[in-house]
């Protein structure tokens, strides 16, 4: 049997992992928004997911009994390593390609967090209440913008009808679960999250509906990240972001 | 001079803690904000139990450091912080004082249940200048985690807005 220990260690990593990289990829935008309010709300989104990292790679050590730093599994691990979902490392594309990616996963997120805030294990449960205000906030800012887009002029509705095509085939991959999952809902410290996708569909289509978009593309039934397996998207990804603590190890602010 | 007895006591300390102002907002003390959870003093060694406002806000590392700094003043000779993440902080927490603090400081404070907010809301936030409700929304997100900008047509006035949470 899958020790349990090691089973919440995964699992935190890849709630960290998730949140790091989306928060790498939305922190490209920095100085370059389309407008300054967008500049300001997509680098404050991405300061949240960067904390919420944190939190969660800092519990994920303390589960196993670790002294491995939030810094350290984030910086010191390679991309097969690595456990997030596809979707996060898909490079950010126009604004209208970023709110349909951020709603997807927001989506998501807020439903596995208000699952996991009432989890057995009381820090888990705390970090996730936290995590789904932050959610809740950023669907909500990139649910409006997939509608106003849709409903916008024919280009927007064009890219954000393009950014869903794209972006859909990466869906089943968000949903993934291992034997970790097993394990943890075994032991009762989290729900079976299976029951999340039909809500999410529910919630996505009514929201596709509203912005006047279409699901043209299929579903891969793929379940890669957790297994370490990425895009080429996210060894550059890390390129970027490791390269100062490989080149010079411990370098501190 | 080494002192046989403490003379820390739990008052105390939360006293010094009420003098340490958010570094952002800093008309209101972080023990306002919400954020200090316990206090547990054991001769002159003193526990603070603190839990997180937001996930990524920065100031939450200045708030240890000022913990530290401020409870070392008064003699305190180990400072131990805990983190306490359940349960989660929320706006609902600041008290009508610390609001009326917030919006004498010129940022409206949080107005509805941290909950209740829905897509398009056409929600007006009084001005914290002219208490007018002729305002509208410029962004969800704003300076620091915490707040959002707003703009009064009143008194045609941008102005912060401290997030529901």
């Amino acid at each position: 049997m899958m020790n349990t220990k090691n089973a919440l260690y995964n699992f935190c990593l890849r709630l960290a992992d998730n949140n790091l990289i989306l928060a790498q990829r939305l922190a490209e935008w920095c100085s370059k928004g389309p407008i300054l309010e967008e500049d300001l709300a997509i680098t404050n989104m991405s300061l949240d997911l960067f904390g919420q990292a944190e939190s969660f790679y800092d519990y994920a050590a303390a589960v196993i009994e670790s002294n491995s730093s939030a810094d350290e599994l984030a910086f010191l691990r390679s991309e097969r390593e690595y456990l997030n979902t596809l979707m996060v490392e898909q490079p950010n594309g126009d604004f209208a390609f970023t709110m349909m990616k951020q709603m997807l996963f927001s989506a998501y997120t807020k439903l596995l967090y208000e699952s996991l805030s009432k989890s057995v294990d009381r820090t888990l449960a705390g970090l996730s209440a936290k995590a789904l205000k932050e959610a809740k906030y950023h669907l909500r800012h990139s649910s409006e913008w997939v509608i106003r887009l849709g409903n916008g002029t024919n280009e927007s509705k064009e890219r954000v009808q393009f950014a869903l095509n794209e972006l859909w085939p990466f869906v089943d991959d968000m949903f993934a679960m291992d034997e970790n999952d097993e394990a943890l809902i075994t032991i009762g410290v989290i729900e079976n999250t299976k029951d999340i996708k039909p809500k999410w569909l529910m919630f996505i289509k009514q929201i596709l509906e509203e912005a006047n978009l279409q699901i043209t593309s299929n579903t891969n039934s793929i379940s890669c990240g957790i297994k370490g397996i990425h895009t080429e998207h996210l060894g550059h990804l890390l390129c970027e972001m490791q390269y100062l603590q490989r080149a010079y190890p411990g370098a501190k602010w | 001079m080494v002192k046989e007895v403490s003379d820390i006591t739990v008052q105390k300390v939360w006293d010094v803690l009420n003098q340490i102002p958010d570094p952002d907002i800093p008309v209101i003390s972080i023990v306002e904000l919400g954020i200090v959870r316990n206090v547990a003093v054991k001769g002159n060694n003193v526990e603070v139990t603190i839990t997180p406002s937001y996930s990524g806000c920065p100031a939450m590392h200045v708030f240890k450091e000022d913990i530290i700094t401020a409870l070392t003043n008064i003699g305190a000779q180990k400072v131990e912080i805990n983190i306490a993440h359940s349960p989660a902080w929320t706006t609902d927490w600041l008290s009508n004082n610390v609001k009326e603090k917030l919006k004498n400081y010129g940022i409206a404070p949080p107005e509805q249940n941290s909950e209740t907010e829905v897509l398009f809301s056409n929600k007006k936030i009084t001005c914290p200048f002219c208490s007018g409700t002729h305002t509208k929304r410029t962004s969800q997100f704003g300076s620091t985690p915490c707040k959002a900008l707003w703009y009064c047509n009143n008194c045609q006035q941008p102005f912060e807005y401290f997030k529901c949470y």
